[in-house]
């Protein structure tokens, strides 16, 4: 190991939107070494890449590559100082070989220049090689399985004669045997002196591969460890270690009979599977888990929007077939999705419309729309949740972030549900809105509803809920009970330690 | 409400505007029997267009219209010629429209095939079959019941016009007042976020395709009256006519956005132009390239403050 690094990232600070990503924090990475980065979800690791790779600016800080420092930070400049990053999902052509898609790394891309196909495939076959890949370079990329794509993209990044290779969640969609060979990989790309920076949520993989460990925590280098001496366990709570902070507006409510009831569910488009989970009237439900755990997709077999393979859905007793939101929505299921902006609102229609959207009978009679009706009923939400608005005539684009959410939780109370179930209801809010859309949540606890609330994070599931239900690839892994549950318990269920 | 209407308002000036020119320049525009010759070639589009903003609205688009106009006009001659009343003719044709309309609805909402391929494979195989079956022949001969929807030449103006501000008005109310109208814009505008709202977007979308094949079926009945006979190649282009005229009246080709009132603004005004050039001693072969600058002219000035509105986000981003 060389006394100078080959990356060093030196007191990084980003913010988004006033909201603090990464403050200072420092990272190393030398010769030949492979160096993980853990953290919770949102804990400031794809920022810190993004800084690395030249995607996003940092605030503050400096960059410098084999101890010369960066000024400015591109995705040209880095790929040029031989920085590659791979990510779980492959970002590769499709429809071109394998050898042409490497070659669009290795080649100077002058666009009258004629083409040397031999070269071409020579040099795609010797880069295979190199990372002991026994591919066809003249295979079109879309015939490949996800962990050939992978090898296809770590040729790809090593052609470019990358120095430092980010892998981020590599190992998310390969099998244990799969995951053994890219371990090959990897330690051969070591012994070429290349330095890794290896990203996990799978903790005996980092015990197993990396030379050192940082883990990072709301932004921040809780530290940098060598292996040796280091347990999941120490991991665990050096990603956590912290107090909960803020005040949550959770009472206890008097539970009422079982308003939703999940029974062996089972939707493989979805990848989720035998999933059972049951949420009386008055409860709030807070399900956790990893990204990439299932949650969304669970929420979404229940739905309807991808109807499940097997199990069943009850609401209040009954079995409900929901092959389509329109069915959930009659059983009494309302769904606030995550992503805000493409699915929960319709960005260029009226505050006004987007209310009575999910649920227009009630302001229509016989087809016919009472827009005054409509008015008074979005102007009474605009007062209730306090949406900050001229008009409710204004587009809901023109609207924050946080009021837009309000909008789209408008829509669904509009139905009076007897379900709810929130995607991430505070992702992307402004602090003041937050608070207030928890404040609502118990408020329609408290009115008999029952809410599933997906969450990333950890203080909001753990402030808002009654009970914890923990998902783990794509299933059920355990329920806490709000005494219980401690952030610990909670990530090592989504983590299966 | 200004700035929302913003482009139905500048259509509207141009055509003042193009007005106020032919009435100094060239009064003679105005005469009753120009007025009514200009009104009479433009009803089909109008009443066409009305539908074609529906089906732009929800996102989709037809370019099979004009096929279709040509199989519902031949098949209007050739059922009048049997000696169907008249009132059986529209109503037949009509619904022999909506079907076709339908099965490129089903095709686009089922099959989620893109409406431009599906709606170009339309128009072909429409165009070739009836070429095919009628072998170019015209339909002559044509009673004269069916004429002039059995009317007198004078009063027939009167009714066909009747008809088309009837159609156009109830559509502009329906989008503005009805559920209908209503799951039809919020499927143009975000077809995800209108499913996840409980829409059957789907259904919104044959529906849509269904109607404007039926006012495309109407259309084809009243244009065929005008004349006695009926040539196999009836509607060449004159789907084009239609998405620009629905276009310059401000509806977005990305759906969710336009009006009704747009739409009539935008027939009003490509309509008005080509014989306009005539008057004002313009070549005649000009009036497409000026029909087709207007378009640009209108799809840029969308455009304009949209980027600027990118920019001015960047630019608060960055500070």
């Amino acid at each position: 190991m060389s006394a100078t690094p080959l990356l060093a990232a030196n007191l990084i600070t980003k913010s988004y939107a006033g909201v603090r990503a990464l403050s200072n924090v420092s990272f190393d990475l030398h010769e030949g070494e492979v160096h993980a980065l853990v953290g919770e979800n949102g804990a400031g690791k794809s920022t810190l890449i993004k800084v690395m790779t030249g995607a996003v600016a940092a605030d503050s800080g400096t960059l410098s590559v084999a101890g010369a420092p960066v000024a400015q930070m591109s995705p040209a400049a880095s790929r040029a100082l031989g920085i590659a990053a791979i990510y779980q999902q492959p970002a590769l052509f499709p429809h071109l070989t394998v050898a042409e898609n490497i070659a669009f790394a290795l080649e100077p891309r002058a666009p009258w220049r004629q083409i040397d196909w031999r070269r071409r495939r020579r040099d795609a076959r010797d880069l295979l090689a190199r990372v002991g890949a026994d591919i066809d370079a003249d295979r079109l990329v879309e015939t490949l399985s996800m962990p050939e794509q992978q090898l296809v993209e770590i040729a790809k990044a090593i052609g470019s004669n990358a120095r430092v290779l980010i892998m981020d969640e590599p190992t998310a969609s390969l099998s244990e045997r799969e995951v053994q060979r890219l371990f090959e990989v990897v330690a051969r790309l070591k012994s070429q002196k290349v330095g890794i920076i290896y990203i996990s949520h799978r903790l005996e993989e980092i015990l197993a591969i990396a030379d050192r460990v940082t883990v990072l925590r709301d932004g921040s280098t809780v530290g940098t460890h060598a292996r040796e001496g280091l347990h999941a366990s120490t991991l665990i709570n050096l990603m956590i270690g912290r107090e909960l902070s803020a005040i949550f507006p959770k009472r206890a409510v008097a539970l009422g009979a079982v308003a939703l009831e999940l029974r062996h569910l089972t939707c493989k488009a979805a990848g989720v599977r035998d999933a059972s989970l049951v949420v009386r009237s008055g409860e709030i439900v807070g399900l956790a888990g990893l990204v990439g755990s299932g949650r969304t997709e669970l929420a979404q077999a229940v739905f309807g929007l991808m109807p499940p393979d097997s199990g069943e859905v009850l609401v209040h007793g009954q079995p409900i077939a929901a092959r389509s939101p329109a069915a959930a929505i009659d059983a009494g299921i309302g769904y606030l999705p995550e992503d805000r902006k493409q699915h929960g609102v319709v960005p260029e229609m009226a505050i006004e419309h987007n209310m009575s959207l999910a649920n227009l009978a009630a302001v229509a009679r016989r087809g016919l729309i009472d827009r005054a009706g409509e008015r008074s009923q979005a102007e009474r939400f605009v007062e209730q949740l306090r949406i900050k608005t001229a008009s409710v005539a204004s587009d809901v684009e023109s609207l924050s972030g946080g009021n837009q959410q309000k909008v789209a939780l408008a829509r669904w109370l509009a139905t009076s549900p007897k379900v709810l179930i929130l995607d991430e209801p505070t992702q992307g809010v402004d602090v003041g809105s937050k608070s207030e859309i928890h404040a609502l949540m118990q408020e329609l606890a408290e009115r008999g509803l029952a809410v599933l609330m997906i969450s990333s994070e950890l203080p909001e599931i753990l402030g808002m809920s009654d009970r914890i239900a923990v998902m783990r690839a794509g299933t059920i892994a355990g329920v806490l009970s709000r005494e219980e549950a401690t952030q610990e318990r909670v990530l090592a269920m989504a983590l299966g330690h | 409400m200004l700035s929302q209407h913003r482009r139905e308002l500048w259509v509207g000036v141009a055509i003042v505007a193009l007005f106020a020119a032919l009435a100094i320049v060239r009064p003679e525009y105005f005469g009753r029997g120009n007025l009514i010759d200009l009104f009479l070639a433009n009803v089909a589009v109008l009443i066409i267009a009305a539908g074609m903003t529906l089906v732009m609205l929800a996102g989709e688009i037809d370019i099979s219209v004009g096929s279709a106009f040509a199989v519902c006009a031949v098949s209007a001659g050739a059922l009048s010629k049997t000696g169907a009343p008249v009132l059986l003719v529209i109503a037949a044709v009509c619904v022999l429209g909506a079907l076709l309309g339908a099965l490129n609805g089903a095709l686009v909402a089922y099959l989620r095939l893109p409406s431009i391929v599906v709606t170009l494979a339309m128009m072909i195989v429409l165009r070739d079959s009836l070429r095919w079956i009628t072998q170019g022949a015209w339909v002559q001969d044509l009673p004269p019941d069916f004429q002039w929807l059995g009317l007198s030449q004078g009063t027939y103006p009167v009714a066909a016009g009747l008809i088309a501000v009837a159609i156009a008005a109830a559509l502009a109310w329906g989008l503005r007042h009805t559920a209908a109208g209503r799951v039809c814009y919020a499927t143009g505008s975000s077809r995800d976020a209108a499913r996840l709202a409980g829409v059957n977007t789907s259904l919104v979308t044959l529906c849509a395709f269904a109607s404007l094949g039926a006012l495309t079926g109407l259309a084809a009945v009243l244009n065929a009256m005008r004349f006695n006979q009926i040539p196999a190649n009836t509607g060449l282009g004159l789907e084009l006519k239609v998405i620009a005229a629905v276009v310059v009246g401000g509806t977005a080709i990305t759906g969710g956005r336009g009006t009704l009132a747009g739409t009539v603004l935008g027939v009003v005004l490509l309509g008005a132009i080509g014989p306009a050039l005539t008057f004002l001693g313009v070549s005649a072969y000009w009036e497409r390239a000026i029909q087709g600058a207007i378009i640009l002219v209108a799809v840029a000035a969308d455009a304009l403050p949209r980027i600027r509105h990118t920019h001015a986000a960047l630019r608060e981003a960055r500070a």
